[in-house]
């Protein structure tokens, strides 16, 4: 008995065409290269501008704090459809053009540099400054204490917020669509249009992302574990 | 009170043990906004001596040493380490270097919580001083055993009580090799069964002929310990002796004998 068998037993499950699954399941497993393709440079190029981002404003350098302030507040307080039409459309007017991947790479990494710029403030705020007393009465230098002390203290306290990011990024991926990219929400709603199999679609869809997004939690927790020096 | 249980015997309370001044401060002076915290502070302390700074809180017990290991900016006089002026008007030498130079213990725990012990007290004469890795180890082996905690190096801060995270950030000081320790009550946030092994530690020390400045409010240690005693009061030197036990018993200011009567009480209670 195989597993689609014993699923048709099962209420709901039993109505589904499982034919159906099992013909498309290829195309959602290429369109989710397409969407780890997207979240894996929009999550890395996000967490290099957060860092920058939280550095400035640790550092308080002046102007370049308050340019991060007002990206920080309008990176947050739109929708990442609206940026990504902006970037897709909009810029174009500007002669400026790029692909949808890059496109959705660039809107990814703008909606999710200042997530994790706070992520990271948080955790370098976290702290204190007898740490940083300590080190600097040991003779460290600024960039020592940054390396050896803070920065792995403030990853331990950071990590729950990234990794909350990182997930919250790849969901967020689902919105490229709209702008043609032939991602996993894309095809899903190709599927629903053309077949009108929509549960089907749509239980595919989620389980992809299951797929996906599950490891990425259990990673997350392990090293949350691993960095988490209060409890050793 | 633990501090009753500090073996004093080998203590040599008779005078300084004067061969050079290692530490000195002249005019030190010190302000937060427009409150003077410190106001010409002259100190002098010789190699092998230990000095005790005693006085009412926020009188700048705290602040002096801050000062004095460059955690602080002055805002007058000079800091002088083996008569090189290191802070102040004239510095000769970066703060980094002085730091090096001067060990300093704080109040709080101050170990990194992300380093095990061994990596806290290997991490700066590795990284900063550049030393050479087995002499290091051979170093931290020698000073974790003789605090009875060389069995604890390879576990985190976290896992480790007040009095043993205290007593390894004393050797964590201790392995840069210092002319001069600084201890800024260090026993004040620890539970008072775990105050005498930190004590014994610094006393230990002390006889080893260890130059150090301690501010401390346990007095029956300050006692114990010290080769000089000093009473500051409002970023002041009120009285100085380089007799502790005269200091205590028959102290020379009428801000001397209002502070000390505050210890009157205790001391009563423990020879009763």
């Amino acid at each position: 008995m195989d597993g689609g068998a014993i699923a048709a037993g099962i209420p709901f499950f039993g109505t589904l065409d499982w034919d159906f699954i099992a013909e498309n399941t290829p195309v959602f497993i290429e369109a989710a290269g397409v969407t780890l393709n997207i979240s894996f440079w929009g999550i890395v190029f996000s967490l290099l501008l957060g860092l920058v981002c939280a550095m400035i404003l640790e550092l308080r350098i002046p102007v370049a704090r308050q340019i991060t302030l007002a990206y920080i507040e309008i990176s947050r307080g739109t929708p990442l459809l609206i940026q990504l039409f902006l970037i897709f459309f909009g810029l174009p007017k500007l002669g400026i053009r790029w692909s949808p991947e890059l496109s959705a790479i660039i809107g990814l990494t703008f909606l999710g540099g200042s997530y994790m710029c706070e992520a990271i403030r948080a955790g370098l705020e976290s702290v204190g400054s007898i740490q940083y007393e300590s080190a600097q009465v040991l003779g460290m230098g600024r960039l020592q204490t940054m390396r050896f002390i803070v920065i792995p203290q403030a990853i331990s306290t950071s990590l729950p917020g990234i990794v909350a990011n990182v997930i919250f990024l790849i969901k967020e991926s689902s919105v490229v669509s709209g702008i043609a990219l032939a991602d996993l929400m894309y095809q899903a709603k190709d599927l629903i249009g053309m077949t009108y199999d929509t549960a089907e679609t749509l239980l595919l869809l989620v389980i992809t992302y299951a797929v996906i997004l599950l490891p990425i939690s259990i990673i997350g927790t392990i090293l949350e574990r691993r960095f988490d020096y209060a409890r050793r | 009170m633990t501090d009753t249980q500090l073996d004093t015997s080998t203590k040599d309370t008779a005078s300084p043990k004067e061969s050079g001044v290692v530490l000195e401060t002249r005019g030190l002076v010190k302000r937060f906004g427009t409150n003077t915290v410190l106001d010409g502070i002259d100190l002098t302390v010789h190699r092998g001596e230990a000095v005790v700074v005693v006085g009412p809180s926020g009188c700048g017990k705290s602040t002096l040493l801050r000062c004095i290991v460059g955690l602080e900016q002055l805002d007058g006089g000079q800091v002088l380490l083996d008569g090189e002026v290191v802070s102040g008007e004239g510095a000769s030498v970066r703060s980094k270097e002085t730091r090096q130079r001067v060990g300093m213990v704080f109040q709080s725990y101050d170990l990194f919580p992300n380093k095990t012990v061994l990596g806290n007290v290997m991490l700066a004469p590795l990284k900063v001083q550049k030393r050479d890795k087995t002499k290091v180890m051979a170093q931290a082996e020698q000073l974790l055993r003789r605090i009875g905690l060389w069995d604890k190096r390879d576990v985190y801060p976290s896992t480790l009580s007040g009095g043993q995270k205290q007593r390894i950030a004393i050797v964590r000081a201790l392995m840069m090799n210092p002319d001069v320790m600084l201890f800024d009550e260090i026993t004040a946030a620890l539970d008072p069964e775990m105050v005498h092994e930190v004590l014994q530690v610094v006393v230990e020390l002390a006889d080893g002929g260890l130059t150090m400045v301690v501010v401390t409010h346990e007095m029956r240690f300050a006692e114990a310990l010290a080769d000089r005693i000093i009473l500051l009061d409002a970023g002041h030197v009120v009285e100085e002796s380089s007799n502790p036990s005269q200091f205590f018993s028959n102290p020379q200011t009428q801000r001397a004998k209002d502070f000390l009567r505050s210890f009157e009480f205790e001391r009563s209670r423990e020879n009763e």
